[in-house]
């Protein structure tokens, strides 16, 4: 039997909190499983800081890549007897759900930000290069990463396995949105699955939902909506990720500064502030490792990194307040001047973080083609987009979506003496 | 801090006006791919070269007062039409981003249709293959576009073209 059909003689299963069970019959996943860079996924945090808030959110993206796949198997089995699903497209399928994160390293958003990386490319280079994933996959036949990493890159030609793992409704949003929401414990973040996978149809190029399950396709979206402010945008997650990126940002200062001695050298660094990151590198970094750097650096001799490695390991984070950029960026300038006054570098001590700087997203109804929207399937044929059709939906989507805050450190302002004019002024724009 | 939002509207500043979202999208990310340093990450969707946090920062800029955003009909659908505001500008003075004078270029998209700005920005994506792979490339993933020949050539000529330094 061809390795692409093999099976296992026995099915294995993965306990999980949020399917239940996950089920693996084909020996390439179990394989791809068991690879080292796949195994590296343990090590990485499905939600980066958020565990500073709710404390329960410890999952990794091993935890979330077995869910995707377990989903897109669910989906695939509706699928089984649907004429337009070809069923030769399984195996990538399933393949590209569980490696769709492969790339994504330690606090990966913030990562990205400050050394300019994109987690697609490390997905794309890990699957393509000379690694054990690589290695699977190349069993099944020599083209066969290329079509898992085009999936992956939403490139592969038929969309239809692309919008399995990445559309609007998807088996990543379907997996994230019912996993983050369990281990943090909130009580938004949940929908029922078990009926949009029963009411999703392939058609032609995309995935749509039958109309009759509206109401669980609008559960979701307000599942997204509520998952987005609740918990992704958490202005105390948010408050870590700022700190987190300064300490990144005053490492690579200092590192490209020839003057200064690290006392514990950032050898797992180097390459990212030098950006020349080798894959091998970037397998190499996880957040123990991370985390190893932050604790030790607490010491080190420049006060600014061990500051905020400090406040990060501590989680003694910044204090934030609403801030309208619109009406308040002349104070912004102030503000800034009164901090260097002060002797608080605002570099490193001030930040203003948006919406925008959040790697998750609201439904978009697919206004001049920026994304294909969720199409509902009436039976006569025809197709109509979701918020056209729910109020709910479209309540949803016209809404002010923004959010700006201010990030600042409340102790150092507050340790100023009284006297200082710098103080008086900053204290004063802080209360608005 | 802000200085993505500012480079944008230093973006607005030299094209005096952007109509359509999505010409907006492809427009920032020809303009990536041709070395302007705009932050927005982004990544292939089912219409071509896409950025979400383009969106959402576009979005803030709306909110904030910082450009325009009017929504008009045209021939049945509906597109918008970016201008920058006054108080924009006044952002623009104090923050004084760094942004090379593309103005030149970005009239040359701003004159282009849409449907040419989508083939070129999916042309880029793929520039990493040969001529005739990014070629069969675009026609795999947007087969129902149907690009013909002379619109792919044209295409060629803007790329060669807009890879003068700047």
């Amino acid at each position: 039997m061809p390795y692409r059909d093999e099976q296992l003689t026995e099915e294995k299963v993965f306990k999980d909190p949020v399917h239940r069970y996950i089920h693996v019959r084909d020996r390439v996943i179990w394989d791809l499983v068991g690879t080292a860079e796949f195994q590296r996924l343990r090590r990485v945090k499905q939600l980066g800081t958020t565990n500073l808030t709710f404390h329960g959110a410890e999952h990794s993206r091993f935890n979330h890549s077995l869910g995707v796949y377990e989903i897109v198997r669910r989906i695939l089995e509706n699928f089984r007897d649907q004429p337009e699903w070809d069923p030769s497209e399984r195996l990538v399928c399933l393949c590209a759900a569980l490696l769709h994160d492969l790339g994504h390293g330690p606090f990966s958003h913030s990562f990205e930000k400050v050394f300019d990386l994109d987690h697609e490319e490390f997905t794309r280079a890990i699957i393509l290069g000379d690694t054990e994933v690589n290695a699977v996959l190349r069993r099944v036949d020599e083209g066969f990463p290329q079509d898992v990493a085009d999936v992956i890159n939403k490139t592969y030609a038929n969309k239809l396995v692309v919008s399995l793992i990445s559309s609007q409704i998807d088996a990543d949003r379907m997996d994230y949105l019912q996993r983050d929401a369990y281990f943090t414990g909130v009580s938004y973040g949940y929908f029922d699955m078990e009926r949009i996978l029963r009411v999703m149809r392939p058609l032609e190029d995309q995935l749509v939902i039958k109309e009759s399950g509206m109401h669980a396709v609008e559960d979701y979206i307000m599942s997204r909506y509520q998952m987005y402010w609740q918990v992704y945008f958490h202005p105390v997650t948010r408050s870590a990720e700022v700190i987190l990126t300064k300490i990144l940002h005053r490492a690579m200062h200092l590192y490209h500064s020839e003057k200064y001695q690290f006392s514990l050298k950032p050898l797992h660094f180097e390459s990212f502030f030098n950006k020349e990151i080798s894959v091998e590198d970037y397998l190499k970094l996880d957040e123990n490792i991370v985390y190893y750097y932050f604790q030790i650096w607490q010491e080190e001799e420049d006060e600014i990194l061990a500051n905020l490695c400090r406040r990060f390991v501590n989680r003694d984070l910044f204090k934030y307040i609403e801030f309208d950029p619109g009406n308040r960026y002349r104070e912004l300038i102030e503000l800034k001047e009164a901090f260097a006054e002060a002797g608080i570098d605002p570099t490193y001590y001030l930040e203003v973080d948006s919406s925008s700087d959040l790697p998750y997203d609201f439904y978009r109804p697919g206004e001049e083609e920026e994304r294909l929207p969720i199409h509902l399937l009436f039976p006569n044929g025809e197709l109509k987009e979701l918020s056209r059709l729910s109020d709910i939906v479209e309540a949803i989507s016209g809404k002010k979506r923004t959010d700006h805050k201010l990030y600042f450190p409340k102790d150092l302002i507050e340790q100023l003496p009284e006297e200082s004019q710098a103080k008086k002024r900053i204290l004063e724009i802080l209360r608005g | 801090m802000l200085e993505d939002h500012a480079k944008l509207l230093a973006f607005f500043e030299q094209a005096k006006e952007v109509v359509g979202r999505k010409r907006l999208q492809k427009m920032i990310y020809i303009l990536k791919k041709n070395g302007i340093d705009f932050s927005e990450r982004y990544s292939f969707h089912f219409y071509g070269p896409y950025s979400e946090e383009l969106s959402t920062r576009i979005e803030e800029l709306s909110n904030l007062g910082f450009i325009q955003e009017n929504k008009e009909k045209e021939k049945g659908y509906h597109q918008y039409r970016y201008q920058l505001t006054d108080e924009g500008v006044s952002f623009l003075d104090q923050t004084k981003p760094k942004l090379p004078n593309i103005s030149a270029l970005v009239e040359e998209m701003n004159a282009n249709s849409s449907r040419f700005l989508e083939l070129v920005s999916t042309m880029l994506y793929f520039d990493n293959f040969s001529k005739s792979e990014v070629e069969e490339k675009v026609l795999t993933v947007k087969s129902k576009q149907n690009f013909t020949e002379d619109e792919f050539r044209e295409a060629w000529t803007f790329i060669e073209r807009i890879k003068q330094p700047h």
